[in-house]
């Protein structure tokens, strides 16, 4: 490193392919580095604003616009899917009154059939029972005459064997009188 | 870049800054047109956006491939960076600030293949493109805003007898600006770069040969987020000027 300054060499800067000091501050190179660096960041930037930022801008702007779209859209279906539901529900609402109402219905219809079974069933029930009562009121008269007759030739026939003469007369007062206050 | 010669190891950290012509040795001479090995690694710099940004986003598609989705993640780092800096009125300027963030950003990642050439290691390239902000940012400053551009100077909201004191640090860091903006990139860069030559210069002496390659490893790994970084602060202090510019009131 300590060789001296070759002469043939152009640029003082090196000597045997070694630099000296900084290369940073070799002057000899200033005014290319800087022409580069200029021709790169131009180049750089007209790449940027000539193709590479208008379609990155646009494609981030169709990506938002397609992304709010699509959550307007799933907002709409929701919404959708919310009325639906609402509907269903009244559909269900509305077959649950009406099977109510047929079923009351119904149960209406049966208890009038039921009424009027019932009622006929009373009227039969109680004209049997008026006719049996008159029978039983016929077969009560009918017993209470026999029980006479028996009464009076029972009471001829103890008369007679106790050796008496039976008055038909009075036994039949007798006995209508017992029988009466029986 | 080490070599063991007779009396011993001799580095040669600072060679990988060496620019020389493309088809010749170190020390050919450079003129302004030459193609160099500058050349080359910026015209790589300038095919990795082309081929991120051009190819990469060439299906256009709603649902991004992998490639347009990287793109589209820069793209959206550096715009949200400027409206969240610089404000929404900014956004007219993001292509200059992109163009400037990817400039560095693939220039500083392509620095660390190795055998490479950095670009942004050299003052001559940081120094422009700090200038460059300092002055765009200043013409835009008056022209925004005419002599009330000046009012970036004058603390409104501290005690008046403080302000012309204020007035002089502002003006100073003012002027700075554009010094710590080009020589923080390339300080870091030529730092992070010498410093891997030195520790490759280690590895070739068998002793400690196993911790310098550690070492390489290390320093690369702290290289490559350097490289991201320094991108993202030049980007971020060149939205924080141009904001001073829009907007130069306290």
């Amino acid at each position: 490193m300590a060789d001296p300054v070759d002469p043939s060499s152009a640029s003082a800067c090196v000597v045997d392919g070694s630099a000296i000091g900084m290369p940073q501050l070799c002057a000899d190179w200033y005014l290319n580095q800087i022409f580069w660096l200029l021709v790169a960041l131009v180049a750089i930037y007209f790449v940027l604003t000539r193709i590479a930022l208008p379609r990155v801008g646009a494609v981030l702007a169709e990506r938002s616009g397609t992304i709010s779209n699509d959550l307007a859209a799933a907002e709409d279906l929701k919404r959708q899917a919310v009325d639906a539901e609402a509907a269903y529900e009244k559909a269900l609402a509305d077959a649950r009154a009406e099977a109510q109402r047929i079923s009351a219905e119904a149960r209406a219809a049966i208890q009038a059939d039921l009424n009027a079974a019932i009622a006929k069933a009373d009227a039969q029930i109680a004209e049997k029972t008026a006719e049996s009562e008159a029978q039983i009121a016929e077969i009560r008269a009918g017993a209470s005459a026999s029980v006479a007759e028996v009464a009076r030739d029972v009471a001829g026939e103890i008369v007679r064997a106790l050796g008496g003469k039976p008055d038909q007369g009075a036994i039949d007062a007798a006995v209508d009188t017992r029988v009466k206050g029986s | 870049m080490a070599e063991s010669a007779e009396g011993g190891l001799v580095f040669h950290p600072m060679d990988q800054f060496i620019v020389k012509p493309l088809f010749g040795e170190a020390g050919d001479p450079v003129g302004m047109l030459t193609l160099t090995n500058h050349t080359f690694w910026l015209a790589l710099a300038v095919l990795s956006v082309v081929l991120l940004f051009v190819v990469g986003t060439r299906g256009r598609a709603i649902v991004p491939s992998r490639t347009q989705s990287v793109a589209e993640l820069f793209y959206g780092f550096v715009y949200k960076m400027v409206e969240d800096v610089t404000g929404k009125d900014a956004i007219r300027y993001f292509p200059y600030i992109f163009t400037l963030f990817l400039f560095i950003f693939f220039a500083n990642f392509l620095a660390l293949i190795p055998m490479s050439y950095s670009p942004t290691s050299m003052i001559a390239v940081t120094a422009v493109l700090g200038f460059g902000v300092f002055f765009a940012v200043t013409i835009l400053g008056f022209v925004k805003n005419g002599a009330s551009f000046l009012g970036l100077f004058w603390v409104s909201s501290a005690p008046l007898a403080l302000r012309p004191i204020l007035a002089v640090i502002e003006v100073i860091s003012y002027f700075v600006r554009p010094v710590s903006h080009s020589i923080r990139l390339a300080g870091n860069i030529m730092a992070g770069h010498a410093v891997l030559k030195v520790f490759a210069g280690f590895a070739a002496i068998g002793a400690v040969a196993p911790l310098a390659i550690f070492g390489i490893v290390g320093i690369f790994a702290l290289e490559v987020l350097v490289a991201a970084i320094q991108a993202y602060v030049f980007t971020i202090l060149t939205c924080v000027y141009l904001k001073d510019a829009l907007h130069p009131h306290h």
